[in-house]
């Protein structure tokens, strides 16, 4: 037995996942509920205590980083690629958040899905989903990291396409599945690139690598900037970033657990971890960072002006999710990848909460999910309205909940960046404003006013306690999640930003003691004035949606275009569907009809048809007539002999020839 | 006579036996020929896995390799021998067969034994294909494996089986024809077949071709190779013979019979003629790449599915083409994987096409 079993055994973290998937998915179709339910949930509990047990050890170890080279998977001349995991600072955090939230989700989806078909398929396709992405953030190197990169694509796509008789839910599947395929098209590419400057793609010796590697001669677009462009492609398509989003609010056709799990709490968050985790590549490159600085703003930005018309009570979480994610991006742009990982965790906290409270919703109105129908249901469900109020707070950026403190510290690191700092932080902010804005826009049209839905026919009822267990125990994470980073404001020290210093290496410790202190007054009035910027966004929502209920409407229609051009989403969907698909539809056609049938194989009938043209030509030679012969036999020897006469050299070269 | 000694005869004539012995039962029993059919395969299947204990892994160089004199003047040889690559290969069929008799089971109704000779005698020709060193063995057996496979479309397949079938010989028969001239020059350069020896008279200098030559071979032995990839332009004969075929003709086409070609430039064109390899590297990979993307956007507005997966297998054949010709190791293991990969996802592909 060595020292640290679970470390040296960390592969069983992933695998019981697995186990429990496989077994579900084998065997379930006839069992009990009861026995899928106990599987899947122990499965991934003793995942998450296994995770629990390896994290406590690598503590106990003094927190270094730890690797297992299980087995070689691949090797190909000088290229190896190996079921090696490894445990550092970065993958605890992911470990935790991803077997925690993903163990209070299951516990969450036993009561979600207790009527629905196919119950023990949807644990089947969780659990794998969860083998993967447990895969992913073990991963220590690329390959193995893509393996689980496009396990946790299949997996959403499976799930979003859960009920695939309904034919929208296959198609957000198969879009889903379609737009990250174009991002993993970048990944791909950028992974070959790598390979190809530094003969690995092992996570040790790369970055050692690029850590000493000199910018080469074509500077700004040397092979790191392009390598990690394609990387970040890759990282929008399953992140859902500007301009591959297209396929997150889609998916909100899966089931409301799903969406909570895959679909704001782990999933889309891989892209955010891997550009977290090749930051070494990343700070080599100014060019990337600032790409995924704006391209993470501006997505940001977008996605909330988006979320604040949307009436589907999901589709504004959707919206949100996206918004959120680009906050990530922003932080990793600006090379404050701790606040980035630090948003990822508590957002993951607290947006699950909404997510599973908003199933909850749904649930109790019967799978009512238009808040237009909606309104007034605090009173009835309690539980669900207390911990989505939280949730909604932590969002929004009010102190002391979670959201706050990671929110705060992005734009803080924003406002700092050389480059385009201003800008970056006033669209920031500007979000941020939106965020409150639409959050309460929802709690207000849901929980509070007067109810808008035929009270005599939907039965509201709350939900049962494995559905509000887990929501409570994450509506308490997302109100103390962000408190590692609490001390700050009084001075101390940030203990996430510092836990997770190994990995990112300490920069903000440099600074000399004055400057330190100016640092942390601008910090104070910063935080301040997102707090304000918050309280407006809410004052704002009261005012309209609870004060004067009718006023958004008037606002509607005297802003009509603006209103439509949101509601419609700025009619990308429209525009991608023309530009790429109508556009690639006609012209594949062409190919098809044009060059192949036509063409190739025009070619190929015209040849046959030509030869049996000749043929036939030929075949009326050979009539079976004697006389016909005759005349040939007669024809022949007067050509011969006439050339044998006329041309007196020819004789012997026929002979020659014959000889 | 199974640790080694003729393995490899076996694994070539046991299905011959089995169709033999097939074509001696009366026809109208078709259960009792199904069956028959069925344990001739899985029995073949497992024969073959004693070939993973006769080929040492990282060994190199042919193995378990069988020599017997057959026609002295000219002096072709039965010689056959096995390495990592048609290992594999032999596999990937042997696998493939008893599924296709299993996919035949129900959908097969009408001259059942004939279909099952048929079949097990495809086997005959693809093992025989894979595990032949004497170049006049290999055509043989080349040939040999068109003529099951043709009946199968024509006589199985569905309306237009006829133009199909004949349209897939032809199309075939036009790159054999330029292999066989192929074959012959080199033996009258070497005065043998056998491949071993020809790739050891050109690899130690003995026989020295001059480019134009050589250049010239390669593509006779190119041309026919890639026209059973089917590589762009060429592939028009294989839509059409998925479409017509029936779902185990489908299955050992695209699982087996396309890697036959795939399987040849490795065998032949690069060992041979590495220097014309090289030289149309460049070429013949920009017609890989061709039809990689050629094959995905054609087969994306398809709305036969049988079609749809044929065009992708003249894509994914595009992989290993393209792998071959990068003519680098990687590559090249890359290119083995693929086969094999693209065999058994193909396979079943077709299978379910088949079914639904």
């Amino acid at each position: 037995m060595p020292e640290q079993p679970l470390l040296h055994y960390l592969w069983i973290v992933p695998l019981l996942p697995l186990l429990g998937s496989a077994i579900n998915g084998l065997f379930g179709a006839k069992r009990p509920n009861k026995y899928v339910t106990a599987t899947a949930i122990t499965s991934t509990g003793l995942s998450f205590l296994c995770a629990l047990e390896a994290v406590r050890e690598f503590f106990e170890s003094g927190q270094v980083l730890f690797r297992k080279d299980s087995f070689t998977w691949i090797t190909a001349g000088n290229f190896r690629a190996g079921f090696d995991l490894q445990m550092d600072q970065l993958t605890v955090v992911m470990l935790l958040v991803v077997t925690g939230v993903g163990w209070l989700i299951h516990i969450y989806a036993i009561g979600y899905m207790a009527h629905e078909g196919g119950y023990y398929r949807f644990f089947s396709y969780l659990n794998l989903f969860m083998f993967f992405m447990l895969i992913l953030v073990l991963a220590a190197n690329y390959v193995l990291l893509f393996v689980g990169w496009e396990g946790v694509g299949l997996s959403s796509y499976l799930l979003i396409g859960f009920w695939f008789l309904k034919k929208s839910a296959a198609d957000a599947g198969k879009k889903a599945f379609i737009v990250n395929r174009i991002g993993d098209f970048g990944f791909m590419l950028g992974m070959f690139l790598l390979f190809r400057a530094f003969g690995t793609l092992d996570f040790q010796t790369l970055f050692a690598k690029a850590g000493t590697w000199q910018p080469d001669a074509m500077g700004q677009f040397g092979t790191l900037t392009i390598a990690c462009l394609l990387l970040f492609m890759g990282a929008a398509g399953k992140s859902a970033q500007l301009p591959l989003y297209v396929w997150l609010p889609d998916a909100m056709e899966g089931p409301t657990p799903v969406s909570a799990l895959i679909h704001a709490a782990t999933m889309v968050t891989a892209g955010v971890y891997v550009v977290a985790r090749s930051h070494i590549l990343f700070t080599h490159s100014p060019t990337a960072m600032l790409v995924v600085a704006i391209v993470g703003c501006a997505t940001a930005f977008f996605a909330a002006t988006i979320g604040l018309v949307q009436t589907d009570i999901k589709k504004v979480l959707a919206y949100s999710t996206v918004s959120q994610l680009g906050y990530m991006f922003l932080a990793c742009g600006v090379g404050a990848f701790t606040a980035g990982i630090f948003h990822l965790m508590t957002h993951a906290f607290f947006k699950a909460v909404l997510f599973l409270a908003a199933g909850s919703v749904i649930h109790a109105m019967g799978g009512e999910q238009e808040m237009s129908k909606m309104g007034g249901l605090g009173k009835k469900i309690r539980w669900t309205y207390v911990t989505m109020f939280i949730a909604t707070l932590a969002i929004a950026g009010i102190p002391p909940f979670a959201g706050f403190f990671s929110k705060d510290a992005i734009l803080f690191a924003s406002f700092q960046n050389e480059t385009a700092g201003r800008i970056l932080y006033g669209l920031g902010l500007l979000t941020a404003l939106l965020t409150a804005f639409y959050m309460f826009r929802l709690i207000f049209l849901t929980f509070n006013g007067k109810p808008r839905y035929d009270e005599k026919k939907v039965h509201v009822h709350e939900s049962p306690w494995s559905m509000l267990g887990p929501l409570g125990v994450l509506a308490i994470l997302s109100v103390i999640g962000g408190w590692f980073a609490l001390p700050t404001f009084f001075q101390g020290p940030d203990y996430f930003a510092n836990f997770l210093a190994p990995v990112f290496g300490g920069a903000p410790e440099a600074a000399g003691a004055a400057t330190e202190a100016a640092t942390h007054q601008l910090e104070l009035i910063l935080g301040g004035v997102a707090f304000g910027t918050a309280l407006l966004g809410i004052v704002i929502a009261y005012w309209l949606y609870l004060k004067t209920p009718r006023k958004p409407d008037d606002l509607a229609k005297s802003m009509k275009p603006a209103y439509t051009t949101l509601l419609n989403k700025y009619y990308v969907d429209e525009l991608y569907a023309f530009l790429v698909v109508r556009l690639l539809w006609l012209s594949t056609n062409v190919f098809w009809k044009a060059a192949d049938v036509v063409g190739i194989d025009g070619t190929v009938n015209g040849i046959a048809h030509g030869a049996a043209a000749i043929g036939d030509g030929v075949r009326h030679s050979q009539s079976g007539n004697t006389r016909s012969y005759g005349v040939w036999v007669v024809a022949g020897a007067i050509v011969v002999l006439a050339v044998i006469f006329f041309w007196p050299g020819a004789g012997k070269a026929v002979w020659g020839l014959v000889r | 006579m199974l640790h080694g000694g003729h393995l490899l005869s076996v694994l070539i004539f046991f299905p011959a036996v089995g169709a033999l012995a097939l074509m001696m039962l009366r026809g109208d029993d078709h259960k009792f020929i199904r069956a028959i059919a069925m344990v001739v395969s899985v029995a073949e299947f497992l024969f073959s896995l004693l070939l993973l204990r006769g080929v040492p892994i990282g060994s190199s160089g042919y193995q378990l390799e069988e020599f017997a004199k057959w026609i002295p003047a000219p002096p072709i040889h039965y010689h056959l021998g096995v390495d990592g690559i048609s290992m594999f290969l032999v596999l990937l069929t042997t696998f493939l067969t008893p599924i296709s008799v299993l996919a035949s089971w129900k959908s097969i109704q009408h001259r059942v034994k004939e279909f099952f000779v048929m079949l097990l005698m495809l086997e005959v020709g693809v093992v025989g294909v894979f595990l032949s060193l004497d170049m006049f063995l290999f055509f043989l057996f080349w040939e040999l494996m068109l003529i099951p496979m043709a009946f199968l479309i024509g006589i199985w397949g569905h309306e237009r089986r006829v133009y199909a079938a004949v349209k897939f010989v032809l199309y075939t028969m036009a790159g054999s024809i330029l292999m066989l001239v192929g074959i012959i020059w080199l033996y009258n350069a070497t005065g043998t077949f056998d491949l071993p020896t020809i790739q050891q008279t050109l690899a130690t200098g003995q026989l020295i071709l001059e480019p134009r030559t050589e250049m010239l071979l390669f593509l006779s032995f190119f041309f026919a190779f890639a026209i059973k990839v089917p590589l762009f332009p060429l592939h028009t004969w294989l839509p059409d013979a998925h479409v017509e075929a029936p779902t185990a003709g489908s299955v050992m086409l695209a699982g087996v019979l396309l890697k036959l070609g795939t399987y040849g430039m490795m065998r032949f064109c690069l060992p041979l003629f590495p220097e014309a390899s090289h030289r149309a590297a460049r070429w013949v990979a920009v017609l890989a790449i061709i039809g990689i993307i050629y094959g995905a956007l054609v087969s994306l507005v398809q709305p036969n599915l049988k079609k749809l997966v044929a065009y992708s297998s003249v894509s994914h054949l595009g992989f290993v083409v393209l792998g071959i010709f990068a003519l680098h190791n990687i590559s090249i293991q890359g290119a083995v994987y693929q086969m094999l990969a693209h065999g058994i996802s193909t396979g079943a592909l077709f299978l379910l096409v088949g079914m639904l």
